[in-house]
Protein backbone atom coordinates (compact mmCIF):
# COMPACT_ATOMS: atom_id res chain seq x y z
CA UNK A 1 0.00 0.00 0.00
CA UNK A 2 1.07 3.48 -0.90
CA UNK A 3 2.51 5.65 1.81
CA UNK A 4 1.81 8.72 0.24
CA UNK A 5 -0.34 11.59 1.96
CA UNK A 6 0.33 14.46 -0.29
CA UNK A 7 -0.47 17.53 2.06
CA UNK A 8 -2.34 20.61 0.63
CA UNK A 9 -2.12 23.47 2.34
CA UNK A 10 -5.51 25.72 3.50
CA UNK A 11 -6.01 28.96 1.36
CA UNK A 12 -6.99 31.02 3.98
CA UNK A 13 -6.02 34.92 4.44
CA UNK A 14 -3.09 34.24 1.47
CA UNK A 15 -3.54 37.80 0.84
CA UNK A 16 -2.36 38.75 3.99
CA UNK A 17 0.85 36.85 3.76
CA UNK A 18 2.55 39.18 1.26
CA UNK A 19 2.76 42.73 1.09
CA UNK A 20 2.55 42.26 -2.89
CA UNK A 21 -0.74 40.69 -2.42
CA UNK A 22 -2.19 43.39 -0.05
CA UNK A 23 -0.96 46.12 -2.38
CA UNK A 24 -2.92 43.82 -4.78
CA UNK A 25 -6.05 44.05 -2.75
CA UNK A 26 -5.71 47.57 -2.24
CA UNK A 27 -5.42 48.56 -5.61
CA UNK A 28 -8.75 45.83 -6.47
CA UNK A 29 -10.26 47.36 -3.79
CA UNK A 30 -10.08 51.13 -4.74
CA UNK A 31 -12.50 49.94 -8.21
CA UNK A 32 -15.08 50.29 -5.38
CA UNK A 33 -14.87 53.76 -5.29
CA UNK A 34 -14.44 54.21 -9.12
CA UNK A 35 -18.42 52.44 -9.15
CA UNK A 36 -19.70 54.11 -6.40
CA UNK A 37 -18.56 57.58 -7.84
CA UNK A 38 -20.43 55.96 -11.49
CA UNK A 39 -23.16 55.81 -9.12
CA UNK A 40 -23.54 59.00 -7.52
CA UNK A 41 -23.34 60.71 -11.46
CA UNK A 42 -26.39 58.23 -12.16
CA UNK A 43 -28.19 59.65 -9.63
CA UNK A 44 -27.71 62.79 -10.79
CA UNK A 45 -28.56 62.01 -14.36
CA UNK A 46 -32.11 60.68 -12.75
CA UNK A 47 -32.72 63.65 -10.66
CA UNK A 48 -32.00 65.81 -13.66
CA UNK A 49 -34.28 63.76 -15.35
CA UNK A 50 -37.43 64.98 -12.39
CA UNK A 51 -37.12 68.53 -13.11
CA UNK A 52 -35.53 71.63 -11.87
CA UNK A 53 -36.41 71.42 -8.14
CA UNK A 54 -35.03 67.83 -8.54
CA UNK A 55 -31.86 68.48 -9.46
CA UNK A 56 -31.06 71.63 -7.49
CA UNK A 57 -32.10 69.53 -4.44
CA UNK A 58 -28.91 67.16 -5.50
CA UNK A 59 -27.19 69.39 -6.25
CA UNK A 60 -27.27 71.11 -2.82
CA UNK A 61 -27.34 67.88 -0.88
CA UNK A 62 -23.68 67.61 -2.83
CA UNK A 63 -22.58 70.06 -0.92
CA UNK A 64 -22.73 68.64 2.34
CA UNK A 65 -19.40 67.93 4.22
CA UNK A 66 -19.85 63.82 3.86
CA UNK A 67 -19.87 64.41 0.60
CA UNK A 68 -17.32 66.93 -0.44
CA UNK A 69 -15.58 63.99 1.72
CA UNK A 70 -16.75 61.38 -0.35
CA UNK A 71 -15.14 62.87 -3.05
CA UNK A 72 -11.63 63.48 -1.84
CA UNK A 73 -11.53 60.09 -0.89
CA UNK A 74 -12.68 59.14 -4.52
CA UNK A 75 -10.30 61.71 -5.91
CA UNK A 76 -7.30 59.62 -4.36
CA UNK A 77 -8.64 56.28 -4.79
CA UNK A 78 -9.40 56.75 -8.64
CA UNK A 79 -5.81 58.75 -8.66
CA UNK A 80 -4.02 55.22 -7.11
CA UNK A 81 -6.30 53.23 -9.28
CA UNK A 82 -5.42 54.77 -12.53
CA UNK A 83 -1.54 54.34 -11.30
CA UNK A 84 -1.68 50.80 -11.20
CA UNK A 85 -4.08 50.04 -14.29
CA UNK A 86 -1.28 51.42 -16.29
CA UNK A 87 1.31 50.04 -14.40
CA UNK A 88 0.49 46.68 -15.23
CA UNK A 89 -1.05 47.67 -18.73
CA UNK A 90 2.91 46.53 -20.63
CA UNK A 91 2.08 43.22 -18.93
CA UNK A 92 -0.81 42.81 -20.69
CA UNK A 93 -0.67 43.83 -24.34
CA UNK A 94 0.76 42.26 -27.31
CA UNK A 95 4.44 43.91 -27.91
CA UNK A 96 4.59 47.11 -29.22
CA UNK A 97 7.69 47.65 -31.99
CA UNK A 98 8.42 51.00 -33.08
CA UNK A 99 10.99 51.07 -35.21
CA UNK A 100 12.34 47.60 -35.26
CA UNK A 101 12.40 47.65 -31.40
CA UNK A 102 9.82 46.81 -28.58
CA UNK A 103 8.43 49.67 -26.84
CA UNK A 104 9.95 49.41 -23.30
CA UNK A 105 7.36 48.67 -20.37
CA UNK A 106 7.92 52.00 -18.79
CA UNK A 107 7.19 54.07 -21.96
CA UNK A 108 3.84 52.34 -22.00
CA UNK A 109 3.05 53.09 -18.47
CA UNK A 110 4.25 56.73 -19.04
CA UNK A 111 1.77 57.52 -21.97
CA UNK A 112 -0.61 55.83 -20.24
CA UNK A 113 -0.48 57.95 -17.33
CA UNK A 114 0.33 61.23 -19.95
CA UNK A 115 -2.73 60.75 -21.66
CA UNK A 116 -5.13 60.30 -18.63
CA UNK A 117 -3.60 63.25 -17.33
CA UNK A 118 -4.05 65.23 -19.87
CA UNK A 119 -8.06 64.39 -20.45
CA UNK A 120 -8.40 64.81 -16.67
CA UNK A 121 -7.16 68.66 -16.88
CA UNK A 122 -8.90 68.61 -20.44
CA UNK A 123 -12.38 67.71 -18.83
CA UNK A 124 -11.87 69.87 -15.96
CA UNK A 125 -11.17 72.83 -18.16
CA UNK A 126 -13.73 72.07 -20.06
CA UNK A 127 -16.59 71.79 -17.21
CA UNK A 128 -15.11 75.42 -15.67
CA UNK A 129 -15.28 76.91 -19.24
CA UNK A 130 -18.80 76.02 -19.37
CA UNK A 131 -19.32 77.28 -15.38
CA UNK A 132 -18.26 80.22 -16.11
CA UNK B 1 43.92 38.75 12.14
CA UNK B 2 41.49 36.19 13.72
CA UNK B 3 41.37 32.71 12.43
CA UNK B 4 38.32 31.71 10.00
CA UNK B 5 36.83 29.27 12.00
CA UNK B 6 36.66 31.95 14.95
CA UNK B 7 34.87 34.47 13.12
CA UNK B 8 32.48 31.40 12.04
CA UNK B 9 29.10 32.55 10.95
CA UNK B 10 25.83 30.33 12.23
CA UNK B 11 22.29 30.88 10.72
CA UNK B 12 18.75 29.68 12.43
CA UNK B 13 17.24 27.90 9.37
CA UNK B 14 13.44 27.30 10.19
CA UNK B 15 12.12 24.36 7.64
CA UNK B 16 8.43 23.32 6.94
CA UNK B 17 8.99 19.23 7.93
CA UNK B 18 6.42 16.64 6.76
CA UNK B 19 6.42 12.98 6.83
CA UNK B 20 3.34 11.34 5.38
CA UNK B 21 3.82 8.12 7.21
CA UNK B 22 3.95 10.14 11.23
CA UNK B 23 2.81 13.73 11.04
CA UNK B 24 -1.13 14.51 10.46
CA UNK B 25 0.04 18.16 9.31
CA UNK B 26 3.45 19.72 8.62
CA UNK B 27 5.69 21.38 11.67
CA UNK B 28 8.45 23.84 11.56
CA UNK B 29 12.08 22.62 12.69
CA UNK B 30 14.84 25.04 13.45
CA UNK B 31 18.39 23.90 12.76
CA UNK B 32 21.30 25.98 13.19
CA UNK B 33 23.93 26.14 10.80
CA UNK B 34 27.61 27.30 10.38
CA UNK B 35 27.87 29.15 7.07
CA UNK B 36 30.57 31.10 5.25
CA UNK B 37 28.63 33.94 2.34
CA UNK B 38 29.21 32.31 -0.27
CA UNK B 39 26.69 29.70 0.65
CA UNK B 40 23.41 29.48 -1.15
CA UNK B 41 19.99 28.52 0.77
CA UNK B 42 20.52 25.01 -0.49
CA UNK B 43 23.76 24.75 0.82
CA UNK B 44 22.25 25.32 3.58
CA UNK B 45 19.86 22.71 3.52
CA UNK B 46 22.27 20.15 2.34
CA UNK B 47 24.51 20.77 5.41
CA UNK B 48 21.34 20.24 7.62
CA UNK B 49 20.90 16.72 5.16
CA UNK B 50 24.57 15.97 5.98
CA UNK B 51 25.36 16.77 9.12
CA UNK B 52 22.32 17.39 11.42
CA UNK B 53 19.21 15.52 10.08
CA UNK B 54 19.38 12.90 7.13
CA UNK B 55 15.95 12.34 6.58
CA UNK B 56 15.38 15.86 5.15
CA UNK B 57 13.63 15.42 1.61
CA UNK B 58 14.14 18.09 -1.12
CA UNK B 59 14.64 18.39 -4.65
CA UNK B 60 17.91 19.72 -6.53
CA UNK B 61 20.22 19.36 -9.32
CA UNK B 62 22.14 21.53 -11.21
CA UNK B 63 22.83 24.50 -8.84
CA UNK B 64 23.13 26.98 -11.13
CA UNK B 65 19.38 28.25 -12.00
CA UNK B 66 19.36 26.23 -15.12
CA UNK B 67 17.54 22.91 -13.83
CA UNK B 68 14.19 24.40 -12.13
CA UNK B 69 14.50 21.99 -9.10
CA UNK B 70 15.36 23.38 -6.32
CA UNK B 71 12.33 26.33 -5.74
CA UNK B 72 11.33 26.90 -2.58
CA UNK B 73 9.64 29.50 -0.61
CA UNK B 74 12.19 31.30 1.37
CA UNK B 75 10.45 33.86 3.70
CA UNK B 76 7.25 33.32 1.97
CA UNK B 77 8.96 34.30 -1.37
CA UNK B 78 9.42 31.81 -4.17
CA UNK B 79 12.67 31.73 -5.03
CA UNK B 80 15.52 28.58 -6.68
CA UNK B 81 17.07 27.91 -3.21
CA UNK B 82 20.83 27.69 -5.68
CA UNK B 83 20.83 31.41 -6.17
CA UNK B 84 19.46 32.67 -3.27
CA UNK B 85 22.36 33.40 -0.54
CA UNK B 86 22.04 32.97 2.97
CA UNK B 87 24.45 36.06 4.04
CA UNK B 88 21.41 38.70 2.57
CA UNK B 89 19.37 36.79 5.72
CA UNK B 90 21.66 37.21 8.48
CA UNK B 91 21.69 37.45 11.37
CA UNK B 92 17.99 37.07 11.31
CA UNK B 93 16.65 33.24 10.46
CA UNK B 94 15.80 31.97 7.39
CA UNK B 95 11.84 30.12 7.01
CA UNK B 96 11.88 27.62 4.15
CA UNK B 97 9.17 25.96 3.01
CA UNK B 98 7.80 23.71 -0.23
CA UNK B 99 6.33 25.74 -2.71
CA UNK B 100 2.98 27.47 -2.12
CA UNK B 101 -0.01 26.37 -3.53
CA UNK B 102 1.26 22.71 -4.84
CA UNK B 103 0.56 19.57 -2.28
CA UNK B 104 3.42 18.56 -0.02
CA UNK B 105 4.67 15.09 -0.64
CA UNK B 106 7.09 15.49 2.20
CA UNK B 107 9.36 18.14 3.92
CA UNK B 108 10.21 20.23 0.55
CA UNK B 109 9.09 18.05 -2.13
CA UNK B 110 5.89 18.58 -3.56
CA UNK B 111 3.70 16.81 -5.54
CA UNK B 112 3.65 18.28 -9.22
CA UNK B 113 1.55 15.78 -11.10
CA UNK B 114 -0.63 18.19 -11.90
CA UNK B 115 1.61 21.11 -13.65
CA UNK B 116 3.44 17.82 -15.57
CA UNK B 117 -0.19 17.10 -17.08
CA UNK B 118 -0.94 20.65 -17.99
CA UNK B 119 2.76 20.79 -19.42
CA UNK B 120 1.55 17.62 -21.89
CA UNK B 121 -1.94 19.21 -22.52
CA UNK B 122 -0.27 22.08 -24.22
CA UNK B 123 1.77 20.13 -26.74
CA UNK B 124 4.67 22.06 -25.96
CA UNK B 125 6.42 21.30 -29.32
CA UNK B 126 6.21 22.24 -32.67
CA UNK B 127 3.10 21.02 -35.07
CA UNK B 128 4.16 21.64 -38.38
CA UNK B 129 1.59 23.34 -40.85
CA UNK B 130 2.29 20.39 -43.23
CA UNK B 131 4.49 17.74 -43.82
CA UNK B 132 7.90 18.56 -44.94
CA UNK B 133 10.72 16.33 -46.17
CA UNK B 134 14.30 16.51 -45.63
CA UNK B 135 14.93 17.37 -48.85
CA UNK B 136 12.92 20.51 -48.18
CA UNK B 137 16.02 21.88 -45.97
CA UNK B 138 15.59 23.75 -42.42
CA UNK B 139 12.97 26.34 -41.57
CA UNK B 140 13.75 30.01 -42.38
CA UNK B 141 13.13 32.45 -39.59
CA UNK B 142 13.68 36.38 -39.27
CA UNK B 143 14.74 37.82 -36.46
CA UNK B 144 11.71 39.57 -35.44
CA UNK B 145 9.75 35.96 -35.98
CA UNK B 146 12.70 34.93 -32.91
CA UNK B 147 11.53 38.21 -31.20
CA UNK B 148 8.07 37.14 -30.62
CA UNK B 149 8.06 33.85 -28.56
CA UNK B 150 11.84 33.94 -27.58
CA UNK B 151 11.86 35.38 -24.23
CA UNK B 152 8.92 32.42 -23.09
CA UNK B 153 11.41 29.61 -24.54
CA UNK B 154 13.77 30.68 -21.64
CA UNK B 155 11.31 28.98 -19.01
CA UNK B 156 12.56 26.08 -17.28
CA UNK B 157 9.45 24.53 -15.34
CA UNK B 158 10.66 25.55 -12.08
CA UNK B 159 7.01 25.99 -10.28
CA UNK B 160 7.84 29.25 -8.90
CA UNK B 161 5.16 31.22 -11.03
CA UNK B 162 2.52 29.00 -9.72
CA UNK B 163 3.47 29.15 -6.20
CA UNK B 164 2.97 33.24 -6.64
CA UNK B 165 -0.06 32.44 -8.17
CA UNK B 166 -2.77 33.16 -5.88
CA UNK B 167 -5.47 31.73 -8.49
CA UNK B 168 -3.88 28.83 -8.60
CA UNK B 169 -3.65 28.47 -5.41
CA UNK B 170 -7.18 28.73 -5.23
CA UNK B 171 -8.47 26.96 -8.16
CA UNK B 172 -5.63 23.52 -8.81
CA UNK B 173 -7.13 22.82 -12.15
CA UNK B 174 -6.20 26.27 -13.53
CA UNK B 175 -3.49 26.11 -16.65
CA UNK B 176 -1.73 28.47 -14.82
CA UNK B 177 1.39 30.99 -15.35
CA UNK B 178 4.34 28.39 -17.00
CA UNK B 179 1.77 26.19 -19.14
CA UNK B 180 0.54 29.03 -20.58
CA UNK B 181 3.81 31.06 -21.57
CA UNK B 182 4.98 28.12 -23.22
CA UNK B 183 1.80 27.30 -24.87
CA UNK B 184 2.16 30.87 -26.28
CA UNK B 185 5.69 30.20 -27.17
CA UNK B 186 4.58 27.44 -29.39
CA UNK B 187 1.35 29.39 -30.93
CA UNK B 188 3.39 32.35 -32.22
CA UNK B 189 6.00 30.26 -33.40
CA UNK B 190 6.46 30.53 -37.46
CA UNK B 191 7.22 27.26 -38.00
CA UNK B 192 4.17 25.81 -36.16
CA UNK B 193 0.56 25.11 -37.12
CA UNK B 194 -1.12 24.06 -33.86
CA UNK B 195 -2.73 26.91 -32.97
CA UNK B 196 -6.46 26.05 -33.33
CA UNK B 197 -5.36 22.81 -31.06
CA UNK B 198 -4.29 24.42 -28.50
CA UNK B 199 -6.55 27.54 -28.24
CA UNK B 200 -9.64 25.28 -26.86
CA UNK B 201 -7.36 25.08 -23.81
CA UNK B 202 -6.82 28.89 -23.78
CA UNK B 203 -10.56 29.37 -23.67
CA UNK B 204 -11.59 26.37 -21.63
CA UNK B 205 -13.57 26.30 -18.25
CA UNK B 206 -9.44 25.57 -16.61
CA UNK B 207 -8.01 28.31 -19.42
CA UNK B 208 -6.81 32.24 -18.99
CA UNK B 209 -9.83 34.27 -17.79
CA UNK B 210 -9.42 32.60 -14.28
CA UNK B 211 -6.23 35.13 -14.23
CA UNK B 212 -6.65 38.22 -12.27
CA UNK B 213 -3.52 40.06 -14.09
CA UNK B 214 -2.22 39.63 -10.11
CA UNK B 215 1.30 39.90 -11.81
CA UNK B 216 3.39 38.38 -8.73
CA UNK B 217 4.15 35.21 -11.66
CA UNK B 218 6.46 37.69 -13.83
CA UNK B 219 7.52 39.24 -10.79
CA UNK B 220 9.47 35.88 -10.01
CA UNK B 221 10.61 34.13 -12.57
CA UNK B 222 14.23 33.48 -12.04
CA UNK B 223 14.45 33.66 -16.16
CA UNK B 224 12.31 36.63 -17.05
CA UNK B 225 9.54 34.78 -18.74
CA UNK B 226 7.04 37.22 -18.55
CA UNK B 227 4.26 34.52 -18.01
CA UNK B 228 1.47 37.13 -16.98
CA UNK B 229 2.11 38.71 -20.47
CA UNK B 230 1.30 35.66 -22.45
CA UNK B 231 -1.82 35.00 -20.09
CA UNK B 232 -2.94 38.31 -20.59
CA UNK B 233 -2.62 38.67 -24.85
CA UNK B 234 -4.38 35.06 -24.80
CA UNK B 235 -7.40 36.51 -23.16
CA UNK B 236 -7.61 39.09 -26.31
CA UNK B 237 -6.71 36.45 -28.72
CA UNK B 238 -9.86 34.15 -27.22
CA UNK B 239 -11.86 37.32 -27.21
CA UNK B 240 -11.36 38.05 -30.52
CA UNK B 241 -11.90 34.23 -31.82
CA UNK B 242 -14.99 34.38 -29.72
CA UNK B 243 -16.28 37.29 -31.96
CA UNK B 244 -14.91 36.61 -34.95
CA UNK B 245 -16.42 33.27 -35.66
CA UNK B 246 -19.92 35.46 -35.96
CA UNK B 247 -17.99 36.98 -38.98
CA UNK B 248 -16.49 33.56 -40.71
CA UNK B 249 -17.46 30.55 -38.99
CA UNK B 250 -15.20 28.18 -39.08
CA UNK B 251 -17.48 25.04 -38.08
CA UNK B 252 -16.99 22.66 -35.54
CA UNK B 253 -16.14 25.63 -32.92
CA UNK B 254 -17.98 24.67 -29.27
Amino acid sequence: MSKRRPYVRPMDGWWRKNPYFVEYMIHEGTAFFVAAYAAVLLVGLVRLSQGEAAWNGWLHSLTSPWYVLFHLAALLAITYHTYTWFKIMPRTMPPVVVGGERLPAWAITGTGLAVAAAAGIGLLAFVWGMAR
Amino acid sequence: MPHMSDIQKVIEIEVLRYNPETDKAPSSQVFEVPFTDDMSVLQGVQYIKDYLDGSLSFRWSCRMAICGSCGMMINGVPHLSCETFLRDYYPARVRVEALNHFPIERDLVINMEGFINKLESIQPYIIPKEPRTLAQGEYLQTPEQLNLYEQFSSCINCMLCYAACPQFGLNPDFIGPAATALLHRYNVDSRDGGKEERMDLVRSEEGVFHCTAVGYCSEVCPKHVDPANAVNQNKTNAAVDYFLRFVSPKGGAK
